[in-house]
């Protein structure tokens, strides 16, 4: 089984020594047992909290909006009268095909301080001044969230679209004779039974969200201030970007397992009541 | 029948369709666009195709040596598809076919570690890879990327549909098992192979955190990484970076059109 071997040195074997490291203190490759100093760190260290906050926020924003689009474009798509269905379809799944450095490369270009979106803006008239994108918090994040949701939006409408298909037709034609209206059957039809693939696309999303790290590093390397700043990027800063620190880093990575570890069972555990 | 109602939300739907669509291809045209201008035009806006293509491609292959990285590239994302599909469909078979009293512990432990974020792994794999002394090879960037758990889940998933009497009458021939999975299994579940090559080519050509960290000179460097570096400069030259970025994103879009039908297929063998 060299798979497992495979495994067991690359995967079984660096968690458990990240579980150790996360308790040593040093710089470099020096270390010593520290017990709980880098916790007691955590607590007092203002990039930590801030990356935190920060990938809840992202979480908390990007996730539902993400897929309640997929959603909501999964359902039109599958209605067979659409017409240019095929693409609409292809469209809005391109984006899922590119790289993820070649889009944030593309993002970054376009939110440039004259970039495309500023110019666009300026001309309509939406804004008087042009919008300092990558420079300013808000903006930062607004620009961060919105590359993720164009990435990952199609993505998760596949999923959608593939569990709507296998819906039983004639249940909606017996909603539609009893006069039930298309919101209704939507909401009382279609979302109670996507519910497994809802919460399998809830899941991968809150993993990928609480991995964040390519977007944020190429767009505004977690500036400006850190209002960008993710766990991800953080825990990379700490071990290759500045004087490596990998005691502390191997703790705030295991932030980010105990965290991805909790959300998952909430999810599991909302989705069992609701079934229930 | 059409009541005024029914159809604006019709009007709606055709116009929040159009928006996204707009919205989804637009960063395409204007990544064909750019690479087309100068650095200068692109800064200033400019939505329409210029005369600087011929020179942004070749200050591109003259700001590296992109042969090298482009074989780097390609070398690495072929290496790691071929070698991740073999490692893990013999997993999946394995765990199919094969009984023991452990296997639905083992099993549900690496469904456990799925969850496991690749940032919590990164620091002990480096290090681990200082020790073994091969930071700065092809190796580095292939071996933690090879036994990749959620493809034997997949295989597994697939091997179901394997029909276990062939396996039976491939032993009564006196077929060993080696031979069985080479001959028997790999051509029965061809379309299996098809479906998952897309998914792990895609991902081993994108991937940016882990070369970032383990490859560390320039003739190492593959295409993401290369159009990464290519935007940290004070004044990055966008019409290169652009032509770039299409480089980056053409082989995949290209799997996309010709397998789109096995792209979505793949996919989706993940939530069955």
């Amino acid at each position: 089984m060299p798979a497992l071997v495979l495994l067991g040195i690359f995967m079984v074997y660096p968690i458990l020594w990240s579980l150790w490291m996360s308790f040593q203190v040093g710089r470099g490759m020096n270390f010593s047992f520290g017990g709980l100093t880098n916790i007691m760190r955590l607590t007092q260290d203002p990039v930590f909290i801030r990356a935190l906050t920060n990938n809840f926020l992202f979480l908390a924003i990007q996730v539902p909006i993400m897929l309640v689009l997929a959603l909501f474009f999964a359902n039109a798509l599958n209605d067979s009268k659409l017409w240019g269905r095929g693409f609409f379809r292809t469209a809005i799944f391109l984006p899922c095909v590119t790289s993820l450095v070649a889009y944030s490369v593309i993002f970054k270009s376009i939110f440039g301080l004259e970039g495309i979106a500023n110019q666009s803006l300026l001309f309509l008239h939406v804004i008087e001044n042009p919008i300092n994108w990558l420079s300013d918090p808000f903006w930062a994040r607004f620009v961060v969230i919105a590359a993720i949701t164009w990435r990952w939006t199609g993505y998760n409408m596949i999923f959608y679209l593939a569990a709507m298909q296998n819906i039983d037709r004639s249940m909606y034609e017996a909603a539609r004779i009893d006069g039930v209206p298309g919101w209704a059957r939507f909401w009382y039809i279609t979302v109670p039974l996507l519910k497994p693939v809802i919460l399998f696309t809830s899941v991968t999303s809150t993993i990928g969200t609480l991995q964040l790290f390519d977007e944020v590093n190429l767009l505004t390397m977690g500036g400006p201030s850190d209002s960008t700043m993710t766990l991800s990027l953080y825990i990379y800063n700490l071990s290759f970007r500045f004087m490596p620190s990998f005691g502390y880093a191997a703790t705030v990575s295991y932030v980010i397992v105990v965290l991805v570890g909790l959300l998952s069972l909430i999810q599991f555990m909302v989705a069992r009541d609701r079934r229930a | 029948m059409t009541n005024p109602i029914a159809l604006l939300g019709r009007a709606a739907t055709y116009l929040l369709l159009s928006l996204a669509a707009f919205v989804s291809i637009f960063p395409f045209f204007w990544m064909i666009v750019g690479a087309s201008n100068t650095s200068a035009d692109i800064i200033r806006g400019k939505g329409s195709p210029g005369v600087a293509l011929w020179d942004n491609i070749v200050k591109f292959f003259n700001s590296f040596d992109m042969v090298r990285v482009l074989f780097n590239s390609f070398l690495l994302a072929g290496l790691g598809t071929a070698l991740t599909l073999l490692v893990t469909s013999m997993a999946g078979y394995g765990f199919e076919m094969f009984r023991s009293r452990f296997r639905e512990k083992v099993f549900g432990g690496l469904l456990l570690m799925l969850s496991i974020p690749f940032a919590a792994l990164m620091i002990p794999l480096f290090v681990l890879m200082a020790q073994f002394k091969i930071i700065n090879t092809y190796q580095a960037v292939l071996l933690p990327s090879i036994a990749s758990i959620f493809i034997i889940f997949y295989f597994r998933q697939a091997t179901k549909a394997f029909p276990s009497e062939l396996r039976d009458a491939a032993r009564i021939d006196g077929l060993k098992e080696w031979q069985i999975f080479l001959f028997v299994y790999i051509p029965v579940m061809r379309s299996t192979y098809a479906a998952a090559t897309i998914i792990v080519f895609m991902a081993q050509w994108n991937n940016y955190l882990w070369p970032l960290i383990v490859l560390q000179t320039n003739e190492m460097k593959t295409l993401t990484l290369v159009v990464a570096t290519l935007t940290s400069g004070y004044t990055p030259d966008w019409g290169v970076i652009m032509f770039g970025a299409i480089c980056a994103t053409f082989p995949t879009l290209v799997i996309f059109f010709l397998l789109q039908r096995r792209f979505v297929e793949g996919m989706l063998g993940a939530v069955k």
